[in-house]
């Protein structure tokens, strides 16, 4: 018993000491404002992130990309094509909503959807990854659908340095 | 990490060496028989008097053994212990003759006894069993060997000897189940491969939690976990020595999306889905590299796939129909058929150890529920329902299920439940924190 309290008690440390993951958006989320690098620098991440959106959201079980969607896919292609110095990195999630094999699986389906709409809007495919979270990192916790439909989402994630 | 060798060393089992100059075993036909079958309601009451410390220093050792060994059988729902504050007279030697009288009166159907002995470091525990009602010994008196820090086994396989010489099945205490340790909110849980007791006991962690992982899968002997690790920032499948926690990436996704994997019934083999261009399709290649077989070919999200035990056909879920359905196809893939028929979606469906029956995961008007039906599809029954249950696992006597059970809300978390594949005894297995996807092992040797 003893062997195991102990354990239990690092785990808890590790969760305190968490650090966040290194992403590009976190980092300039947190420095936008009118400077350069900033959110009213339009060649920004914070702009690209902010005012034309790097998310969009799915319907339940669905991964095709409604209006409102490409919307904002057309406006992320037009910034990558003026901005080559971004790549991306799309990230596809899910609701808590459903098995977790199958949620990896939608995501993948989001993700995919959000890139071939990239590309056909003229981004070169190799500045395009994707990745599939599933249900593993939602965005808002809450259990109803004012959460759920946040979580169904793909975002679009600003990496620095050319594509492979 | 050294656990698994720890274990090892722990047991030098004398292989259910009988020892004792024993009545010879008979083949009990009589009363104190439990023919596992939907109709038992009433659990089997039984006695485990505290064994007999036998040396200077095996009285606390006794002790724990004794518990072990009740707290298993109760656990199945099967059995019934009665308590020592009702024993009207006790065993004070292992070697005197038992009065029957004694237990019938406080309704103890069974009995077991035991003596337990320390020497240099070495375990002994002896112990017989003994129908009360028909006033015989049920079996031989056997006896196990091990080192104190595997004491907790030896009981275990105590008690799985005891459920088998009463239910005339195998048991299933002396195993471990693979499991994910989350900690953290739930926007951004941190979670590591661990690994345990069937009955939450001796938790060992097998990675960090520096990696996203999920969906751990032990191999048929209980020594590699297959596991999907974000690790490379993808998802790919990795497998992991449970004795060392050595771990190596399969290179099963190049750079896409690999996922779900599990061990064919020899070991060798892998089955796991694979994305591409968003598609997710099942593959199969050799656990030691090679060649990478592609079983399904859809526009279908296709995964979730688990061999039937004699390795010849595999089960899996596809969206092919327009939503989550079970299918089963030949393990070199080609035409599959749908067995799932009811109403709502099935996912996670794994093949039982018996080759029987199939449980999965079902969600239907807003509930999760984890099932079981014939591989053909029929006789569908569910076992559980609620918010989030998930995942189910089969003990390796196929006669329980553990599976995910997920709380509601912002502070919603995982833990670990099992239940009986009647429907019955539904409980939460302890863990140290919340914990996910278990994957049951094999009955150790």
């Amino acid at each position: 018993m003893k062997k195991i309290t102990l354990v239990a008690l690092m785990v808890g440390t590790l969760a305190i000491s968490a650090c966040s993951q290194d992403r590009f958006n976190a980092a300039d989320a947190a420095n936008s404002g009118a400077n350069a690098g900033g959110v009213n620098d339009p060649t920004s991440a914070a702009y690209f992130n902010q005012s034309i959106g790097d998310r969009v959201l799915f319907e339940v079980d669905q991964s095709t990309l409604n209006p409102q969607a490409e919307a904002v896919l057309a406006q992320q292609a037009q910034w990558l094509s003026s901005n080559q110095a971004y790549s991306a990195i799309i990230e596809g999630h899910a609701d808590e909503q459903g098995t977790r094999e199958y949620n990896v699986a939608l995501g993948a389906r989001r993700a995919s959807a959000v890139q071939s709409y990239l590309i056909e809007r003229g981004v070169a495919p190799n500045r395009l990854k994707t990745v599939s979270y599933g249900k593993e990192r939602p965005l808002a916790i809450c259990s109803d659908e004012s959460c759920y439909a946040q979580n169904r989402r793909a975002v679009t994630v600003l990496t620095t340095g050319a594509g492979t | 990490m050294t656990m698994n060798k720890l274990l090892a060393y722990a047991l030098a089992l004398l292989a259910l060496a009988p020892v004792l100059s024993a009545t010879p075993a008979q083949a009990q036909q009589g009363p104190l028989r439990i023919e596992i079958t939907e109709g038992v309601i009433e659990p089997l009451p039984f006695a485990v008097p505290t064994f007999q410390a036998e040396t200077g220093g095996a009285g606390a050792y006794a002790e724990e053994i004794s518990r072990v060994i009740a707290a298993d059988l109760s656990g199945t729902g099967l059995f019934r212990e009665i308590p020592s504050s009702a024993f009207i007279s006790n065993v004070t030697n292992f070697a005197s003759p038992i009065q029957y009288a004694d237990w019938k009166a406080v309704n103890a159907q069974a009995l077991i006894t035991g003596a337990v002995a320390e020497s240099g470091g070495q375990i002994t525990v002896k112990f017989r069993v003994y129908d009360v009602v028909s006033g015989a010994e049920l079996g031989q008196g056997l006896q196990f060997t091990g080192t104190a820090d595997g004491i907790r086994r030896i009981a275990h396989k105590v008690a799985d000897t005891v459920y088998s010489r009463i239910t005339g099945e195998s048991g299933y205490f002396d195993s471990r189940v693979v499991f994910v340790s989350e900690s953290g909110p739930k926007n951004a849980r941190r979670k590591r491969i661990a690994v345990m007791d069937y009955d939450g006991a001796n938790v060992k962690y097998l990675t960090d939690a520096e990696s996203l992982v999920f969906a751990p899968r032990f191999s048929p002997d209980g020594t590699r976990v297959l596991y999907t690790s974000y690790e490379t920032g993808q998802p790919q499948i990795f497998v992991l020595e449970v004795g060392s926690a050595q771990r190596r990436s399969l290179g099963t996704g190049g750079g896409n999306m690999a996922f779900s994997p599990r061990f064919s019934p020899d070991g060798q083999a892998i089955i796991f889905s694979l994305e591409q261009g968003g598609n997710s399709d099942i593959y199969r290649m050799d656990v030691n590299g090679g060649s990478i077989q592609q079983l399904t070919s859809s526009p279908a999200i296709e995964t979730a796939p688990s061999f039937s035990p004699d390795g010849s056909r595999i089960v899996f879920e596809s969206d092919r129909s327009g939503t989550q359905q079970l299918y089963v196809m030949s393990a070199n893939g080609g035409e599959a058929q749908r067995i799932s028929f009811g109403p709502g979606r099935y996912g996670t469906p794994v093949w039982s150890p018996r080759g029987d029956l199939v449980a999965f995961t079902k969600q239907n008007s807003g509930r999760f529920h984890i099932g079981v039906m014939r591989t053909d599809g029929s006789e569908e029954r569910l076992l559980t329902a609620s918010f989030l249950d998930e995942g189910p696992t089969w003990a390796p006597n196929g006669r329980v299920i553990m599976f995910t059970r997920e709380s509601q809300g912002a502070d919603g978390a995982p833990g670990l439940y099992s239940v009986d594949i009647s429907g019955r005894n539904l409980r939460r297995v302890p863990t140290p924190d919340a914990a996910s996807d278990p994957s049951w092992g094999p009955l150790q040797n």
